[in-house]
Formats: C-alpha cells, structure tokens, sequence
C-alpha cells in the first residue's frame, strides 16, 4: 500500500541553531561535572539551587481544587478577573487611567506571548512603523519583531566603559528615531545588563518620547521582584502614565510569581480614552484568536487567587521580598569574593549597582566560554549570568571563574 | 509605505485602506468611531472589531431573560442537566498533580512536555505505528488545536514550496484566519452538499483533482466542523489516492478523536491509512473536547516525515516558529493529559467517560430526529443520525434560524449549525417544537 513519495517534502530544510538562552540549560544536563553551575536561565533558585514553587500559590491551587472549577474556554481576552487585578497591580487601583477605564488589558501568554500580541497591533495599524529596542536587549525580543514583521532598531545603551548606562547615547538615539516610533523599554531590572535608569533619568527618556511623538512600550518581567517592592518595580510605568501619555505594557508573571511554565501574562494598553481602550481590546481580541483562540485559565485563575486574597497577597509580598532578597545578599557574597581575590584593582562594585536576576559581567564571548569549557559555568555568551542560580556557597568558585576569563583569556 | 512618511500619514493610510476596500477589509461594515476626545490619541484609527460570530452567539444568549432559552452555540459539552462537565478522572489527575510535592513550574522546552508529546502521538497514530517506532514523527506540545494548526501553518508558509492550503466548503470559522496569518493563502473545496445535507464526494474528488500538485490540503479527522458529514472509509481511501497521486500534503485536524464514535480507534482510522502508506503529513490534535480540558489550551501538532533526519530537521525549525510566539506552552493541561495516558486504569476511565459523552450526543441525535417525526416535521430529517460529533448542520437557512431565537429563544449560528451538547431530553421538545415552527412558517 506504500503509494508515498519517496522524496520528503521537506528535505531541503536545514538544521536550526538551538536557542541561545534555553540551550544553555540542555547543555548544562548534559555536563557530568560536579562542579557544574548554571546561570543560563533567567529561573529563581533557593539557596540549595532547587526550583521553587511559592506557598501563595500552592495554597491558590489547593483553594482551586477544592471549589471544584470548572474548565471552559475563557473569553479571547482572558479572565477578567485576573485582567483586573493584573492593570491595578501595574498602574495602582487609584490610578485615575484605572477609574477613567482608558486601559486594554489582555490576558497573554506570559511576555513572550503579550510581547508578540502587541508586535501584531502594531504590525497592522502603524505600518512601517520601527520599534527600538536597547543594545543589548533580551535575545527573544528581535525573534518577536522579525517574525510579526516589525522593524527595529537599537538604541545604545550598555556602556562597557562603565560597565553602566550609555545614557546621553540613549537619548540621543531615541530623539534621532523617525517621529512616531515605538521606544521598548526595560521596567525595571533590565535584561541582560541589570542595569536601570535613575527616577531623573526615566523623566528625560519621557521627555524625549513626548518630544518626537514616540509610543513608549514597556516589557515588565520583574515588577516585586528588582527590588522587592511592587509599587518600587512599577515606578517607570507609572511616571509615564501620570504624564497622560498612551503606552504599551507587556507584563510576565513568570518570575515574580514563579509561574514559569503556566505562561501568564498581559498586553495593557493605556490609551487617551474608554472609547479608544475599548476599541484597542477588540483588535487584540482578532488577533489572539487565529494564534490559539482564548489563554490557559490556570496561571490566570492562580494570580487572580493571590491578588484577590488579602492574605494571600500579603503571604506574596513577603515571598517575593525574600526572593529578591536574596539575590541582592548574592550579589553582596560574588562582589566581597570577587575584591578578596581579584589582585588587579579591578572596580567589581559594578556587581552590586545591577539590579534583578542578572548580572553583565563584562565578559566577551571567548571568555564566556572559557567559563563554561574550563569552570563549568553555564551562562549567555554575552556574558550575561543569572544570579537567581548562584548560592552563596558557590560564589567563590563563581569568583574564581570570573576572574581567570577576564584576566587570562582574552 | 516608506518608513520616512510621519506618524499621522501612516495612520491616515491605514484608515483610508480600510475604508477603501470593505470587502478585504478586517473588519468590513464596521464604522469607524473617532470622537473629539481621541483628538492626540496614537490609536484614533483603530475601529471596533466585531463579536466573533461564534462567541458572539453566547453574548447574546446570556443577554436573554427567557426561561427557555437555550444555547447551542458553540461547541462546548454540557450534561443531561445543562452544566458543563470536568471529567472525573481529570479531576483525579488534577488531585495528584496538586498533592504531589516534587512537582515545580520551570519553563517547559520548547517543544513541550516530552512524555505528553510522546503518548499523544500515540494516541492519534497507534501504539505501534512503524511511522513513531522508525522516529518520523516529531510531535510538539501547543496551545489546543488552534495553537497546532497555527504552528503547522506557519512552519508550512516558511519551507514548504507550496504555500496554498484548501479547506473544505464550509469549515470552521476559524481555519482561515489561522492560516492567512500564518502566511499561507487560502482556497476551498467543495464539501457539503445542501441537497442530501451529506457529502459532496463528486465535488470534492474533482476540485482536489484539479489543485496544483503539492498543494496542502486541510482534512477534518473525524465530526467534520460544522457539518457533522464525514466520508465513508471507502471514501478517505480514495481521497488518500487521489492525493498521494498529486502529492498534495494532507494536514488533518484532530477536534473530536474518541469523541465522535465513542472509539479513539475508529476516530482516528482517517489518518492512520495516510500514515500507513508511509506518505508525510501533519495532524493538529486538540484535547478540548475529548478530555474537557477547554480552558487548559491542550493540544500537539505532528509532523510525519519521510525520514528520521528530517523529522530532527522539521522539529527544529518548529523550534523557532514557537519561541517568538509564546517561548513554550502551558505545563497544567499538558501535565493532566500525561497523567491520564501514561496511567493505565486511568485512562480506561477515560475511555468509558469518553464514550458516555458520544453516547449521550448520540442519544440527542435520535430523541431529536424522533420528536420531528412525532410531529410530521415536513422533510427529510434523517441526516441529524447520519451525521455524527457534535454538531448538527440542520441545513435551516439565515432566516429561519433568526425565526427560532426571536420566537423559541434557541441561540445557534446563523449557517443553522446546533450544538448536539447543549441538548437534552427535558429540551429536546422545545427544539423541536421551534424547528417544526421554522420549516412550516418560514421560507
């Protein structure tokens, strides 16, 4: 019966690279050294470098369970519940955006999927618009923009002098972008570098969106989890909206939450008017719909249950406290280990000034991968490294590390 | 549009184009509301869409205060009481899930959960397919049957050479939205015929008989969408020659396996002698409706490849088609369906929950078809056995199906497709009532 062509029809498709941030870690699994250590993926990690699933939320899953939910579909823009609680996180329940209704919120598929949502709005009602985004900038973000057929462009900003912020490059790049472009801006604990803007730096980078027309367009993977405050995290949305101006924001509770693999997320759009939100929220809908119809309800219903939950949600903030709290005694060990026993002179503090999971080291490619080929340290070739997978008893060996590919390989 | 044209010209193109061409337009018909306090707003040209007619169904339906309203809108189950149902071994699977300690919520691979991708391909191929034993198949976890068909579409729009894909006259609602955006361009085939409310099988040979080699050709596994009209097995082998003889690749979409017939088997016979004839081919399977896991946003695209190579190919460039779209899928429903599959006593549960649900629908279809007798419905109504899953296309037309929501408060989509799980015995007079009503009272 074999009638088949004897040809694939796909035979001429070659063998894509693996993902540069996600292989780390199959390369990583794959490594039978002990010393071994990953600081590939931006995931949290507990002192003894296990996953962890917050109490909050295996208390909201239990609850869940008990009241015996049902499963259908959620609307295409998600659970309103959660698309609630999620704008009010982000703006403040008594952000007047929040009490004039001018915000689209839709349920997406954690920051990628919000990220790739708001990439299509733009793909088709600002045709030929650009979007910036920062150099560097998180790997995925061009993949998105390139395949929404987006176009984009960078914008200085991570100065390897310094080991800081390029920040008259930025402006400059910013003000020289064709009036009406899409500026992508970190929320806060930037990724890769970990390196913010100050208050006063955030209202000169607003100054100069208002100034060219641009639409500022926020990614927020980190809110409760840079600093350990929310209000803290959301303080760069917020200094934009309180300036009255329409912005995109794409949030992930990925992170702050760690609800990884439930893929929870939201594309907000605050708008100048309700009728104008309104409108917005509709084409979003027509876009979600041909992509995967409506969102998982899981993850939704999870943050939907903290935040509703006056105790969970404190149970919450205090989770997330000792989350980022550990990170920044991480980044306190890893600098002290560093000046201990880097002889050179070198200026480390650089460690301490970042803020969020990562840390840029400054390392170059070959010397990254001295990291990984000779110390067994996984982590981005742009030498990027999650602090959230460093414990303090591997800081030395971290140090040790670091110290021999800067100063031996070049 | 050159990219030096400023903000306002592009915005002002943008509407203009809408405005221009209503019939290609995204959303012909519909006004633009620009009002004076949109005056600086960046989105003043973005109009309203309209309810997505399926959903919109439901809108309406929840707006009516009539005690005998009744839904057969969209395609969810409900039980003999009108509720919907959470299958009791999915709840079992949920239990252990939520109990078990060692679990964690790190970022599922790309592809998905390994085990789940692995044990559905089983399911729709077969336990012993050769075509998983000799690894041609790549399976990748994505979001329900709409995520897999978009991925499929969109794989296909970047290394196939042959970027047309037919689907059938008429089809779910969706399918063409899918697939324009993921790149391809969309052509019909003739499928339903209104005459016998059954298969156009003559209008179908010659339309895929004529589409120029190589094209893609979208296939309904089984319960065709919305017409509940499948072709015999004698027909699919048919089809399956024709096709293999003008090397059109078939891309079948799996909604219903197990849940039209009441056997996963038989469901699945449709793409099994495809793949046995050792061709390549993709299947979107979703496990909405066969597990209820609606909300959950569980489903697996497939590719059948010619090779083992080449199916390591395919699935990494599938890779890179997901990453920028949602990085990896949702773990929870994935997680059940694993559970369910991998587990033997369980997933005999599931076989009899499977089968009571196709009964039940089975059991509508003749109460319903008996009631129309009962009363001497003029017509032949004989098609609502014939046809099988969960949709009816009871061929009532736009005005009489507008006739049943104003005067029996029965809520349907408009091309006269009903839900069969939003039935039940208590309701079934009432139906039947309201189509009598139509078809004597309404041209």
């Amino acid at each position: 019966m074999t009638v088949g062509v004897n040809v694939s029809r796909f035979e001429g498709i070659a063998m894509a690279p693996p993902d540069p941030i996600l292989g780390v870690s199959e390369a990583f699994r794959a490594d039978t050294n002990e010393k071994k250590l990953n600081l590939g993926v931006g995931a949290y990690r507990t002192e003894e470098l296990q996953p962890y699933v917050l109490k909050v939320v295996k208390k909201a899953e239990n609850l869940m369970l008990e009241r015996g939910e049902n499963k259908e579909y959620l609307p295409i823009e998600g659970l309103a519940a959660f698309n609630k609680a999620t704008a009010e996180l982000l703006l403040g329940a008594d952000n007047p955006v929040m009490k004039e209704g001018r915000i689209a919120t839709v349920q997406g598929l954690s920051g990628t999927g919000s990220l790739r949502l708001a990439s299509a709005l733009i793909e088709r009602y600002f045709p030929g618009a650009k979007v910036l985004i920062s150099s560097p900038t998180w790997g995925n973000h061009k993949n998105i923009f390139n395949d929404a057929r987006v176009p984009w462009s960078e914008y200085r900003y991570y100065d390897p002098k310094t080991v800081g912020l390029d920040f008259e490059g930025m402006v400059a790049d910013i003000k020289a972008a064709p009036e009406g472009s899409f500026i992508l801006l970190h929320g806060c604990a930037h990724n890769p570098t970990g390196i913010d803007p100050t208050p006063e730096q955030w209202e000169k980078i607003a100054d100069v969106i208002q100034e060219k027309n641009h639409i500022p367009f926020f990614d927020v993977a980190y809110q409760g989890f840079a600093s350990g405050s929310l209000d803290q995290d959301a303080a760069s949305v917020r200094l934009f909206a309180a300036r009255g101006m329409e912005i995109l924001v794409a949030q992930s509770y990925s992170k702050n939450l760690g609800l990884y693999a439930e893929r929870i997320g939201a594309i907000n759009v605050v708008c100048s008017s309700a009728d104008a939100a309104a409108r917005v929220k509709s084409q979003l809908k027509r876009l979600a719909r041909p992509m995967y119809s409506n969102p998982p309800v899981h993850g939704a219903r999870i943050v939907a249950n903290v935040v509703g939950d006056p105790a969970l949600f404190g149970e919450w903030k205090a989770e997330m406290e000792l989350m980022a709290g550990r990170i920044k005694n991480v980044r306190q060990k890893l600098y002290d280990s560093l000046m201990a026993k880097d002889k050179s002179g070198k200026d480390w503090s650089f460690i301490l000034k970042q803020i969020g999971m990562f840390s840029f080291t400054g390392l170059n490619k070959a010397q990254s991968e001295n990291m990984t080929n000779k110390w067994h340290v996984y982590m981005t070739k742009d030498g990027r490294i999650s602090l959230a997978g460093l414990s303090l008893a591997k800081c030395e060996y971290l140090a040790d590390a670091i110290i021999d590919s800067y100063h031996n390989v070049s | 549009m050159s990219s030096s044209s400023s903000p306002s010209d592009r915005r002002l193109s943008a509407l203009a184009r809408h405005l221009s061409s209503p019939a290609e337009s995204p959303v012909a018909g519909v006004s633009a509301s620009i009002t004076s306090s949109d005056v600086g707003s960046v989105f003043s040209h973005v109009v309203r869409a309209p309810e997505d007619p399926i959903l919109g169904v439901t809108v309406a339906y929840n707006k009516d205060p009539s005690p005998v309203k009744l839904n057969l809108g969209v395609g969810a189950y409900r039980t003999e009481e009108g509720k919907p149902l959470v299958l009791n071994v999915v709840r079992k699977a949920e239990q252990q899930l939520v109990n078990d300690r060692s679990r964690v919520k790190e970022y599922l691979p790309i592809v998905g959960l390994a085990e789940f991708n692995k044990l559905s391909a089983k399911l729709i191929f077969g336990a012993d397919s050769p075509a998983i034993q000799s690894n041609r198949v790549t399976t990748v976890q994505c979001l329900s049957g709409t995520g897999s068909l978009r991925v499929g579409g969109e794989f296909l729009a970047r290394h196939y050479h042959q970027q047309i894909i037919y689907i059938p006259l008429p089809t779910w609602g969706n399918h063409p939205k899918v697939f324009t955006l993921a790149g391809l361009s969309v052509k019909t085939y003739r499928y339903y015929d209104p005459a016998t409310r059954g298969l156009d099988f003559k209008g179908l040979m010659e339309d895929l008989g004529s589409a120029p080699s190589g094209a893609v050709v979208l296939l309904h596994a089984c319960a065709h969408n919305p017409t509940g009209v499948d072709p015999s097995l004698q027909q699919w082998e048919q089809i399956r020659q024709l096709m293999r003889s003008k090397k059109l690749l078939p891309f079948f979409d799996s909604a219903y396996q197990g849940f039209a017939s009441g056997s996963l088997d038989k469901d699945a016979q449709s793409v099994r002698i495809f793949v046995a004839d050792g061709g390549e081919c993709l299947v979107a399977q979703s496990y909405a409706k066969n597990m209820g896991l609606y909300g959950e946003r569980v489903g697996a695209l497939s590719i059948v490849c010619k090779t083992a190579d080449v199916a390591g190919k395919v699935e990494s460039q599938l890779k890179l088609v997901i990453r920028p779209m949602y990085s990896n899928p949702p773990i929870h429903g994935a997680s059940i369906v694993a559970a369910i599959l991998r587990d033997r006593n369980l997933y005999n549960e599931w076989t009899i929950e499977l089968k009571a649900m196709a009964d039940r629908i089975i059991s509508m279809r003749h109460q319903l078809s008996d009631a129309l007798r009962a009363r001497g419905t003029p017509g032949d109504w004989s098609h609502i056995i014939k046809q099988i899953g969960m949709f009816t296309f009871t061929g009532l037309n736009a005005k009489q199906v507008a006739f049943m929501t104003k005067e029996y408060h029965i809520y349907m989509t408009a091309d006269g497709r009903i839900s069969m799980a939003g039935l039940s015995s208590r309701t079934v007079p009432h139906l039947a009532d309201a189509i009598h009503a139509a078809v004597t009272r309404v041209v």
